[in-house]
């Protein structure tokens, strides 16, 4: 199996890397349009600014090229805030996958710390990636930004309020946490991925 | 509902680091902080090599530290595979540091470690592993560390530290109900239950031990268990 990580300007990949590899999986790290396309799957990790990295992407074409795949796509951390419409993080229009707007983290009460930054439940799961979970699997998180309920919602969180911790639209998956860093729960997200 | 349960592990004592990381990660520890004792140039790049072949085990968060002292270093150890750093002197000798590894690497990544001890009602911060006293107070130098964009505080109290008689919850607490970033208690773990009264009295973030997990004193699983039963919510699906 070809798997490929979307090479940008958004962060530590290495720990995908070691993750995948603890799974048999050899990745390469490209930005380019034709490995992508013809990849068997698709990773678009991420960690980083949210209008730097559409910078990016734009300036190398890959915008277009990621809506553009077929294949499954999973969207990291801010690999999933970039494929949703907007992100309130350097006021930047994104990818548009998800017809969905990422806002800040805005604390209610003392204790609720922004970033979100630990373990936490999942819940409402709906998508292939969460293939035998039950629910209340905990998962890694680090981020400010989030992605509200929506109808794209594949798993939600409960950090300040209810959110979209993951998103699933045809082809294109998203996970807020980082699976590389979730322990055996996260190994199974992306077994599960590789395997759809 | 937020995680209040994780345990870090530091990897500071004896064992086989590759060995004891694995152990750690596969008996539920939410994060493994390794810190460098080496000083020497050619330390470093066995160090670099020891965090690749740690990293390459682990599916949980990984933190280094130890001899950082400019962004090149912090760069080497996330190529390495580090998920974050930890500093800690250099923090204090030249605190624009924070900001720079904030700036390119994102807050995330910088844990910045405080060594205070308590003398005379005020407590006071340290360098060089505890051994170099500063004229810096524990909490204008966590705010301080907080508004320069560190990601998370790791605070050791020197009087708690190895006498393992529980954590600085006094101290904890009034850092955790200042800062607007995780606070991880460090320093005094003897028994569970002062892993839960971290959290509970010291609003602690998270909890950090060594010696009680490397001597096998408190199995990780167990005090996940207890902590659950203690009503903190820890994550014990692993």
């Amino acid at each position: 199996m070809k798997v490929a990580i979307v090479k940008y300007n958004a962060g530590n990949i290495y720990s995908v890397i070691n993750a995948l590899r603890r799974l048999g999986v050899e990745p390469i790290l490209t930005d380019d349009p034709e490995e992508l396309a013809c990849a068997d799957k698709v990773i678009f990790p991420g960690q980083g600014e949210a209008s730097n990295a559409m910078r990016y992407l734009r300036a190398h074409n890959l915008d277009r090229v990621i809506t553009q795949l077929r294949q499954p796509l999973l969207g990291i951390c801010i690999g999933q805030q970039l494929l949703c419409r907007h992100s309130e993080e350097g006021n930047t229009d994104c990818l548009g996958i998800f017809d969905v707007d990422v806002v800040k983290f805005q604390p209610k009460e003392q204790g609720q710390k922004v970033p979100h930054m630990g373990w936490n439940t999942l819940e409402q799961l709906k998508s292939d990636i969460f293939k035998g979970f039950e629910g209340n699997e905990y998962a890694y998180f680090v981020h400010s930004y989030y992605v509200p309920l929506c109808s794209w919602a594949a798993a939600t969180t409960d950090y300040i309020q209810p959110y979209a911790s993951a998103l699933h639209r045809d082809n294109f998956y998203a996970t807020q946490f980082h699976p590389e860093k979730s322990g055996s729960v996260g190994e199974r997200i992306l077994k599960n991925f590789l395997e759809l | 509902m937020t995680v209040k349960g994780t345990n870090f592990v530091n990897l500071r004592t004896a064992g086989d680091p590759v060995e004891l990381g694995r152990l750690y990660s596969e008996q539920g520890a939410d994060e493994l902080v390794f810190l460098d004792i080496t000083a020497s140039h050619e330390g470093r790049k066995t160090f670099a090599d020891m965090v690749k072949r740690v990293a390459a085990t682990l599916s949980i968060p990984f933190t280094v530290g130890g001899g950082i002292n400019e962004l090149s270093d912090v760069d080497r150890l996330l190529s390495a595979g580090a998920d974050k750093v930890s500093i800690n002197s250099a923090a204090l000798r030249c605190p624009e540091l924070i900001n720079e590894i904030a700036a390119h690497f994102g807050s995330q990544v910088c844990v910045v470690a405080i060594d205070a001890k308590q003398s005379d009602e005020e407590w006071i911060c340290y360098t060089h592993g505890g051994r170099r006293p500063t004229d810096r107070r524990l909490l204008d130098w966590a705010r301080e560390v907080n508004d320069r964009g560190a990601g998370e505080i790791l605070f050791t109290s020197m009087d708690h530290d190895g006498v393992k008689t529980g954590f600085a919850n006094e101290a904890l607490a009034q850092l955790a109900d200042t800062l607007s970033i995780p606070v991880i208690a460090s320093g005094g773990a003897g028994a569970k239950e002062h892993f839960r009264d971290a959290f509970t009295l010291g609003h602690a973030d998270a909890a950090l031990a060594a010696s009680v997990f490397h001597f096998g004193e408190i199995g990780i699983a167990e005090l996940k268990e207890y902590l659950h039963s203690e009503g903190i919510a820890v994550r014990r699906d692993i």
